[in-house]
């Protein structure tokens, strides 16, 4: 039975609307000649190689463990030959690059119906074929220990940001697929699978889960924003969140007893020439996917991996993002404007209302990287209520973070906030304060001192 | 324009940290930034970022500022005029001329000592100018009486600058708004000055003044329990006072631009505006009571009503007690703030003989508190959530 509570209206928050929105169409692109998974997708991960360049791995064969939990283990989305082990500074692993061989294989794993297997068979599954990692937990953010079960698990089923890939487009006939997952995962939580929609999605129909409607304009989509209103974390607990693109990874492994991480991405953003979307794979080369199809430009454009508030600026040469399902091409901005504070500002987009922009509230617009001006102390503290729907203090929360006072942190709820939670308020920020950066390193403050 | 970015490119590495003029740094960026937004792209976080940025938002509270200044020098004239008899007899464009000449000056020191302290700390603490000071510069002029000596300007922004705001690390760390620092330092240091009825009035000192004139404010007058102004002069502003607060219809024309803008709080405004009309009335409703003097019985029988196009009530709910860093940042406690404004402002302007406005006062005063009421409203906040994770558990 499907149990339907009434809808949370959310009033706080903005639309960004930009140009470039995906048109519903879906290419499927070749399997792309090398495949990688990138450490630094994971906040807090400390990667250990379990291969060296020229070993032959399967689809589902591991590449990466975690160093402190080492069962948990990443794993190659496709078979072939590793090629070559990218670091950055101080020898940080920066990519693992597989050689993409078609004949290489799938590692095998148990075929099954969920509902019949056990929690343990469940978990150990999602180890050792590289899903656990899409699963992360509230508070932090970060991957969950295997040792502790979640009070509930959160999937948030719509993406409120800006240029989002709309995934009941995306998930259209796969949605028994969806369905084995959500059985996958309601195994391992003894309390319940939660799933926040919007409107009359597709997702309604989901068995076996708690279902909330949600309304209201980004970030009503963000997970972090649904558990506060469903039911916030408190110290000592810890919930789960998965996206909706990764339940199908565990959904597929369980129908077919391999790895199959075929992934849709929406092609996106004012220096796309046609956008729509792609089918892909996990860890595609960014240029895969983007080669060809921007707009010819005499200016730099800028390649983010993810939506422009969150997302990781990438190269051609780079590779997606472990948990992207977008990829925002906008203009990169780096010119100088004169007198750019002074004009009327009917093109300039802004959640205050000291631009002419205010009057046109249906336009789409075509923003670019620039800051937009200096880097300031907090001077206006009005601003970020207006886009945090959460029983928040985001000004004194920021503030605490920056004092790093733990006590504070904790009364003022850093356990419920990730980056994503706090982007707007980096985005509507006057003072151009980095809010993300900022929450991170409270977050990493709080996991060293309590753990 | 290209000439300009050019130059300012070329020039940028002599002014870097090392080089000849590493000592113009900070003039450098404040002047290339003023002209030029700067293309400096995100490096982490948030790719886009709204277009609003801090030249903008004090840009806009000066242009808010403009109606009060404009007419504020206008009415210099007026005053001017009307004192020594010959307003019927002077045009429009004279009047205001003789107030321009007179404000500008005032305006110029204002900016000239505030921003030059502003640039020289900015290149030792090796930060960027901030615009604060932009609104200070403009409000410190519009709360002087006319005939304040332009020294006094001088030091009292020195003083506000560096002790109210520089000391605690610049815009967005002080505790008190600037303006009304500048304000209060000379109010106490140089009382004799401040105080008297000679600052209000712009005429020298041997010229010919209308029978009956004593050069007081209507409110020190209400004060000493005459009741000298009319309402529709209160409120269109041809009343002596500090330059820029006597009319209070220019002033509300900035508060419509604040407010449309949403730069300036409503919530601040509105409950100030509510505390001084409370005050008002509690003092109204004691004006027959025994024991008062004849005067104290005036002036607490005024409409309660008057009490906001007198003084710089009007002037310091909008543009004063509005400042977003030195007011109370919660969003019950900015109702708070302004309401004990409003009524310590009308409680210190008729019950106490020694000042005879409260505005000032009553606004540093809660700016002081400003913080206190914040630490209860956080720890309201703190408790909900404590008691709301205990009922999860």
């Amino acid at each position: 039975m499907i149990k339907m509570s009434e809808v949370i209206k959310l009033r706080k928050g903005l639309n960004i609307k930009l140009k470039g929105g995906a048109e519903k169409a879906l290419e499927k692109l070749p399997v792309p000649a090398t495949v990688a998974l990138k450490p630094t997708d994971f906040p807090g991960l400390t990667p250990k190689l379990s291969v060296k360049p020229g070993h032959k791995v399967k689809a589902g064969d591991a590449l990466f463990y975690d160093k402190y939990h080492p069962e948990i283990l990443y794993t190659a989305p496709l078979g072939g030959e590793v090629k070559s082990v990218n670091r950055g500074e101080r020898r940080k692993i920066l990519e693992v690059v597989v050689e993409v061989d078609k004949d290489a294989g799938e590692a095998a794993f148990k075929k099954g119906d969920p509902k019949k297997l056990s929690a343990d068979e469940i978990k150990e599954q999602l180890l050792k074929s590289g899903l656990w990692p899409f699963i992360r937990q509230r508070p932090y953010g970060i991957i969950p220990s295997p040792d502790k079960k979640p009070r509930a698990i959160f999937v948030s089923t719509f993406d409120t940001a800006p240029l989002a890939a709309d995934n009941s487009f995306v998930l259209e006939n796969q949605m028994e697929t969806f369905q084995k997952g959500i059985d996958a995962l309601s195994k391992l939580t003894e309390g319940d699978v939660h799933l926040g929609v919007n409107g009359d999605s597709p997702f309604a129909g989901v068995k076996n889960v708690k279902t909330h409607q949600f309304s209201g304009p980004h970030p009503a989509g963000n997970v972090g924003v649904q558990i506060h209103h469903v039911s916030p974390v408190i110290r000592g607990e810890v919930v789960w969140t998965v996206n909706v693109q990764d339940v199908l990874f565990i959904g597929r492994l369980f129908e077919n007893g391999k790895v199959d991480f075929t992934r849709v991405f929406a092609l996106a953003g004012s220096e796309v020439e046609k956008p729509k979307y792609y089918q892909t794979v996990l860890g595609a080369p960014v240029a895969s996917v983007t080669d060809g199809r921007l707009k010819k430009a005499d200016y730099k454009q800028r390649i983010i991996s993810g939506n422009v508030l969150t997302g990781t600026r990438v190269k051609p040469q780079n590779y997606l993002g472990f948990y992207d399902t977008l990829v925002s091409i906008i203009p990169e901005g780096d010119e100088y404007e004169l007198l750019g504070w002074a004009t009327p500002g009917v093109d300039k987009f802004s959640a205050s209302k000291t631009f002419l922009s205010k009057l046109f509230p249906k336009k789409e617009y075509e923003l670019n990287a620039n800051l937009h001006g200096g880097e300031r102390a907090f001077v206006l503290t009005d601003q970020y209520d207006k886009v945090m729907p959460m029983d928040i203090l985001p000004v004194f929360l920021m503030k605490a973070i920056m004092a790093n006072d733990i006590d504070k942190m904790e009364q003022l709820g850093i356990y419920e906030v990730i980056e994503e939670d706090v982007a707007l308020c980096e985005f509507v920020c006057t003072s151009k304060i980095k809010w993300q950066d900022n929450l991170r390193n409270g977050i990493n403050t709080m996991i060293k001192e309590l753990g | 324009m290209n000439f300009l970015k050019n130059f300012f490119e070329k020039t940028e590495p002599y002014v870097q940290k090392g080089a000849k003029y590493h000592w113009l740094n900070s003039v450098h960026d404040g002047f290339f930034t003023f002209l030029f937004v700067p293309k400096k792209t995100s490096k982490s976080g948030t790719h886009i970022h709204d277009f609003i940025d801090m030249k903008r938002t004090m840009s806009i509270v000066v242009l808010a500022l403009i109606p009060s200044l404009l007419f504020g020098m206008y009415n210099v004239g007026y005053q001017h005029f009307k004192v020594i008899g010959e307003l019927a007899s002077t045009g429009f464009f004279d009047i205001f001329l003789y107030g321009f000449l007179k404000v500008l000056p005032v305006v110029i020191v204002s900016y000239g000592v505030g921003l030059g302290i502003e640039f020289v700390f900015a290149q030792i603490r090796g930060h960027e100018i901030n615009e604060g000071f932009l609104v200070s510069g403009m409000l410190i002029p519009l709360v002087m009486p006319i005939e304040t000596p332009l020294w006094m300007i001088a030091i009292a922004t020195a003083f506000a600058v560096i002790f109210g705001k520089e000391v605690f690390g610049g815009t967005g760390m002080n505790i008190w708004n600037p303006a009304l620092l500048a304000r209060a330092f000379l109010f106490f240091a140089y009382p004799a000055q401040m105080s008297g009825n000679s600052v209000w009035y712009s005429f020298s000192e041997n010229a010919q003044t209308i029978d009956g004139f004593t050069g007081a404010t209507p409110m020190a007058e209400a004060a000493a329990g005459n009741i000298t102004y009319t309402v529709s002069d209160a409120f269109f502003g041809f009343i002596p006072g500090s330059i820029g607060e006597t009319s209070t219809l220019a002033i509300l024309l900035g508060a419509v631009v604040l407010l449309v803008t949403g730069i300036g709080n409503w919530k601040i405004m509105f409950s100030t505006v509510a505390g001084g009309l409370f005050m008002g009335i509690l003092l109204n409703i004691f004006a027959g009571s025994q024991g008062l003097s004849e005067e104290a019985a005036t002036f607490f029988g005024i409409p309660f009503w008057h009490h906001m196009v007198l003084g710089g009530f009007m002037f310091g709910a909008v543009f004063m007690a509005t400042d977003p860093v030195s007011a109370a940042q919660t969003q019950k406690g900015k109702w708070i703030y302004g309401f004990l404004i409003g009524v310590l402002a009308i409680l210190i302007r008729v019950l106490n003989p020694a000042y005879p406005e409260g505005m000032m006062l009553a606004i540093l005063l809660m700016n002081t508190f400003a913080p206190l009421i914040d630490h209860y409203v956080v720890q309201g906040h703190i408790k909900r959530r404590m008691k709301r994770a205990k009922v999860a558990a």
